[in-house]
């Protein structure tokens, strides 16, 4: 406020020259034009997206057609349509299940990696490598892992005798859907893992030194100790993985495109494939709008769940 | 309770070797204090009696027992951390039970116990806290709090005051030795500041890089050192040692700092005439004379803190200490005389540096 004064003692404020001079020294005024570039960009590249998706999910614009208001049409057509909910039912166990595995097997590497070993610094690169590698790649790796003729796995499970035939990996609706489901998990665990390793490093030697002489042995003091000061950061990994998950798009449609019969369709895939391919804008934005409540929900419920805990609030020292 | 005895330990890092052999033997319900310079092997030690280092070779035993191969559950000990190592996701209550609820224990002798051990800490309010809501005190207190409840045969303190400000370190110093006379049990305590351990310790030990330089009660290492290491480690403001020559002359022993200053002795503990020799005397050991006789020091900065008054002098260039319960009051540039007083003066062979 020191700067309002000395401004108005400088400068002597006549009744009409002053609104400019008034304005440049208001401190409201003054943030809320530092603001503006931010919440411009904001507006132009992220709420102007969401809101015409939002809107045109209430229009029938078809490519290259303009179209109008319709309401809750959309929507409506789509509680009728088995093709969207099978696509609701794949998104949920795609994310679910894959998040699972990626929670598991992440934890579990990032404490593998957390201990003292050899060529340490190697293996957290090659733990790394899933996540470097760009995503269309890997999905093409996949593709082929998965071949119906020239599979790896199968050639290998074929020559230990312990199948006869190639597996149809991405034939077969269900064994699509656990292929896609492998793939991703593939694809997330390095997130996990290494995020969850950077968590365990905070955690002081010392607390598993006490806990030692408490008594507790590896096992509680994973459960214990590890677990519990992990839970903030295992939330918000756990948070973005299952909102990657559950947008999912490039994995499926590289490998799968929706298929077999629709078995490997996600909300995403089907949103795009009405949009884009079969060029009902209109419905395929209903199918992308109808994503954001469960996305929403996610993210509230690590928030409020398990984000913030009490022992880490309080004291402001260390 | 336990004594705890250590044998011929040596404890290597690698082809790193940081302990060179430690014999020390920790009779039981005494309060033994490990102290040294920083890096000298004090909590190498204290974590391979924990059982939180492997030991290369030699034995420890506890109680009678050989640990060496004991994992730290078994040995029968509790630790006090340097950061007190709390579990900031538990609250006091919890920290303190935690060892407890691991050897499933009834939940009302757990409870029980932990109230008890908070009481004689002062901690009954605050069992409901998580750590970050407490002080440095209080926490080092929990710490503490953690320890006891477990009813241990040794306890193992691995500097749990240097984190506290001068202030409170003077008063967990005193709560410690307190608890300690209360529950009469084997406590060895790691410190590297002689003043803890001197007020402290039944039975002190001296380290430097790995090796013991000395082992006894605290006044008998501050009347007694050893060597010049001890001398100037215990005791503070730190000893006096002047660099001289051994005088024999019709049976009478002196030390001469040079042709014109010197000291009578009154006797020549085996040291031949003329030889190198360092004498020891501590500021607070020199007497003013007031006359002609005495060592002549040139007074360059007067010191007075309210209960004694420091005086740095010169001693043919070499800086020299004084501490004077009277409040002298020299001015600097004065020359005055000084005496050792008679029994206090110490003699270390120049050459080992070992006491004489
Ligand atoms: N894990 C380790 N690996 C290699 N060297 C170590 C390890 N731990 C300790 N050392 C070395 O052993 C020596 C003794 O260390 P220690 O921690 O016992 O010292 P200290 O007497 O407790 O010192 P301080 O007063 O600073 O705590 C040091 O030289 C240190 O560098
Ligand atoms: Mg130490």
């Amino acid at each position: 406020m020191a700067t309002t004064t000395e401004a108005e003692q400088v400068t002597p404020v006549g009744e009409d020259s002053s609104w400019y001079e008034r304005l440049k020294h208001n401190r409201n005024w003054l943030g809320f034009l530092f603001m503006v570039p931010a919440a411009a960009i904001l507006l132009v590249f992220l709420a102007y997206p969401l809101g015409l998706g939002v809107w045109l999910g209430f229009t029938d614009v078809k490519v290259g057609r303009p179209g109008q208001f319709v309401g809750f049409d959309n929507y409506a057509w789509l509680l009728e349509d088995d093709v969207f909910w099978l696509s609701v039912f794949n998104t949920f166990l795609y994310t679910v299940v894959a998040s699972i595995f990626k929670f598991a097997i992440g934890l579990w590497l990032a404490v593998l990696l957390n201990r003292h070993m050899p060529f340490k610094s190697f293996l957290r690169a090659i733990v790394l490598l899933p996540f470097i590698v760009p995503t269309v790649l890997s999905a093409l790796a996949f593709w082929w892992i998965y071949d119906s003729q020239d599979s790896v796995i199968s050639w290998t499970l074929i020559e230990m005798g312990l199948i006869e035939r190639p597996i149809d990996f991405l034939g077969d609706p269900n064994n699509a859907r656990a292929s896609v489901i492998v793939a991703n998990i593939w694809r997330g665990i390095p997130f996990v893992a290494i995020t969850l390793l950077a968590g365990l490093q905070t955690i002081s030697p010392s607390l598993y030194e006490a806990a030692t002489i408490d008594g507790a042995n590896e096992w509680q003091r994973f459960w214990r100790i590890t677990l519990p000061l992990l839970t903030p950061i295992i939330a918000v990994v756990m948070t973005f993985s299952v909102l990657f998950t559950f947008t999912d798009f490039q994995l499926i449609w590289v490998m799968t495109r929706g298929g077999p019969i629709n078995a490997t369709h996600l909300m995403a895939t089907l949103s795009y494939q009405r949009a884009i391919i079969g060029g009902s804008l209109g419905e395929g934005a209903a199918i992308a709008t109808a994503m954001i409540p469960f996305l929403l929900a996610a993210i509230l419920f690590s928030y409020f769940g398990l984000q913030r805990r009490k022992w880490q609030q309080g004291g402001v020292d260390d | 309770m336990a004594s705890v005895d250590i044998r011929n330990v040596r404890k290597s890092f690698g082809t790193t070797e940081v302990l060179h052999g430690i014999d020390v033997s920790v009779p039981d319900q005494s309060f033994t204090v490990l102290v040294g310079p920083s890096g000298c092997g004090k909590s190498t030690l204290l974590r391979m009696i924990a059982g939180l280092e492997e030991i290369s070779s030699g034995d420890i035993e506890i109680g009678g027992r050989v640990v060496n191969k004991m994992p730290p559950k078994q040995r029968d000990i509790a630790m006090v951390f340097q950061n007190y190592a709390l579990y900031p996701h538990m609250k006091v209550f919890d920290n303190m039970a935690f060892s407890l609820k691991l050897a499933k224990v009834a939940p009302d002798l757990i409870n029980r116990k932990v109230s008890e051990a908070a009481e004689v800490l002062n901690l009954t309010e605050y069992l409901d806290r998580y750590p970050r809501q407490l002080s440095g005190g209080q926490r080092q207190r929990v710490a503490m709090g953690r320890a006891i409840v477990r009813d241990p045969q040794v306890f193992l303190f691995d500097e749990p005051l240097s984190n506290l400000d001068a202030k409170l370190r003077v008063q967990m110093r005193t709560e410690i030795k307190e608890l300690h006379q209360r529950l009469s049990s084997t406590s060895i305590y790691v410190t590297h500041d002689q003043i803890e351990a001197m007020t402290m310790a039944d039975q002190i030990v001296v380290m430097r890089d790995g090796i013991i330089e000395q082992i006894g009660a605290p006044l008998e290492l501050y009347d007694r050192p050893h060597n010049t290491f001890v001398a100037g480690f215990i005791g503070s403001p730190a000893m006096n040692i002047i660099q001289g020559r051994m005088r024999l002359e019709d049976g009478k022993a002196s030390f001469q700092v040079n042709d014109e200053i010197e000291m009578p002795l009154d006797e020549a503990r085996g040291v031949a005439n003329g030889a190198d020799v360092l004498l020891g005397v501590r500021p607070e050991h020199w007497t003013f004379t007031n006359g002609q006789a005495g060592v002549p020091l040139d007074v360059s900065v007067v010191e007075p803190t309210g209960a004694d008054t420091l005086v740095v002098c010169k001693l043919d260039g070499h800086e020299v200490l004084a501490s004077f319960k009277e409040r002298y009051e020299f001015a600097p540039g004065e020359r005055i005389r000084l005496t050792p007083s008679p029994g206090n003066i110490h003699l270390f062979d120049a050459a080992t540096r070992e006491r004489l």
